[in-house]
């Protein structure tokens, strides 16, 4: 579970921008995760709540918006999409592709008041 | 203008209802979007914040002080992560047994609890700190800062990070090393790569060990390898056997070279200044 790891570094970071953007309540919180990063969104959700208890988000509305991966292929040069980490390429199904994107996971916005 | 995000449209008009229970994608287009699909009323002043904060932003922050920190000492820091039982300690003592003398050896062992990894490093007769992570399933680099600083590692040393037994976690925190080292056993699946492949990701190096038993098991080597290379078709593979020794040799010139290499970055201040 080191989404709750990830879930109090939100906690931390909101609480950062509270400070420096002067809000003292967030409503909602939007994530963007990619498609091949290391975390669950469903147990994104499942600690959210908990982990935001106490704190200037709680009861906050958690959105998550899933970023595409993408991937270059080693073998004959193009762009592919890569729904895993393990797909072949969808142009020569070449399985050595690199990944470009899609490994990233970040706070995008907030709303607050 | 619209009281959410200020932007100068005024359409903006329903409830607060955002799509839940799946994630959405993200479209390149405009304002519903960057407001993350929700419609929404200006009510009570509340306001768009914009963030685009990496969820890791703090712990990448410290790796790359550790990084940095190591380079300039000349400490090559690789950071071993495994599931539970590929053999990471069976290879680390073997490892500091043969490499002992040549220069300063150092281990930080990750776990959930018990002193019993850093006892069977101790024994060797080299410094070791065991860092137990309670309900946490991975080490961080706030962590690994700290516990290098109370170790005294020395400078121009071989740093060894047994992380915590897990495929899964420790993928996605840096800690500063100069490579991540996948440790699997012959014992396990062969399909472990797939199964897993954040981790054969992240790393850059894999051992596979306990080579020695796949006379026992069935255990499809070449299948394994295309597997790995196709999660990450850099991966460099070593086979070994820790307990035998058998192709040690490959593996401990490796690490000796590597430990060897002169420093390219010039000491600029401690690792202190950051904790």
């Amino acid at each position: 579970m080191h989404e709750l790891s990830l879930l109090e570094n939100v906690r931390e970071i909101l609480e950062q921008h509270a400070v420096s953007q002067q809000f003292s309540k967030v409503r909602q919180v939007t994530l963007a995760v990619g498609q091949l990063s290391c975390v669950e969104p469903e147990a994104l959700r499942f600690g959210f709540d908990v982990v935001m208890q106490g704190s200037l988000a709680e009861g906050a509305e958690l959105i998550i918006t899933e970023l595409p991966g993408v991937g270059h292929c080693n073998q004959c040069q193009q762009q592919t999409d890569l729904p895993t980490l393990y797909a072949p390429c969808q142009h020569c199904a070449s399985p050595l592709v690199t990944v470009l994107s899609g490994t990233e996971m970040k706070i995008k916005d907030l709303l607050v008041n | 203008m619209c009281g959410i995000c200020g932007c100068s449209q005024t359409g903006h008009s329903g409830k607060l209802t955002p799509v839940q229970g799946k994630i959405q994608p993200v479209l390149k287009i405009g304002h519903a979007q960057t407001l993350s699909q929700v419609d929404h009323p200006p009510l009570d002043n509340a306001r768009l914040v914009q963030v685009e904060q990496d969820l890791l932003s703090k712990n990448n922050a410290y790796a790359a002080q550790n990084r940095h920190f190591f380079q300039a000492e000349g400490i090559f820091a690789i950071n071993l992560v495994s599931s539970p039982g590929a053999g990471k300690t069976t290879l680390l003592v073997e490892t500091i047994k043969q490499l002992q003398g040549r220069f300063p050896i150092a281990v930080i062992e990750g776990d959930q609890q018990t002193q019993h990894d850093a006892d069977r490093i101790r024994a060797t007769g080299i410094p070791a700190l065991q860092i137990n992570t309670g309900r946490t399933c991975h080490l961080d680099a706030q962590g690994i800062g700290l516990a290098v600083m109370q170790l005294a590692v020395q400078p121009d040393s071989l740093l060894v990070i047994e992380n915590v037994g897990n495929l899964v976690c420790p993928a996605s925190f840096d800690l500063g090393e100069a490579h991540k080292v996948v440790v699997l056993s012959v014992t396990e699946g062969d399909d472990k790569p797939l199964k897993y492949p954040d981790m054969f990701h992240a790393a850059d190096i894999m051992v596979l060990n306990k080579t020695d038993l796949l006379p026992y098991v069935d255990f499809d080597v070449e299948k394994c390898l295309a597997y790995a290379l196709q999660v990450n078709p850099n991966l460099q593979v070593i086979q070994l056997s820790a307990k035998t020794g058998e192709n040690l040799a490959q593996w401990l010139d490796w690490l000796a070279g590597q430990v060897a290499r002169p420093s390219q970055v010039t000491p600029t201040r401690g690792i202190a200044s950051l904790y």
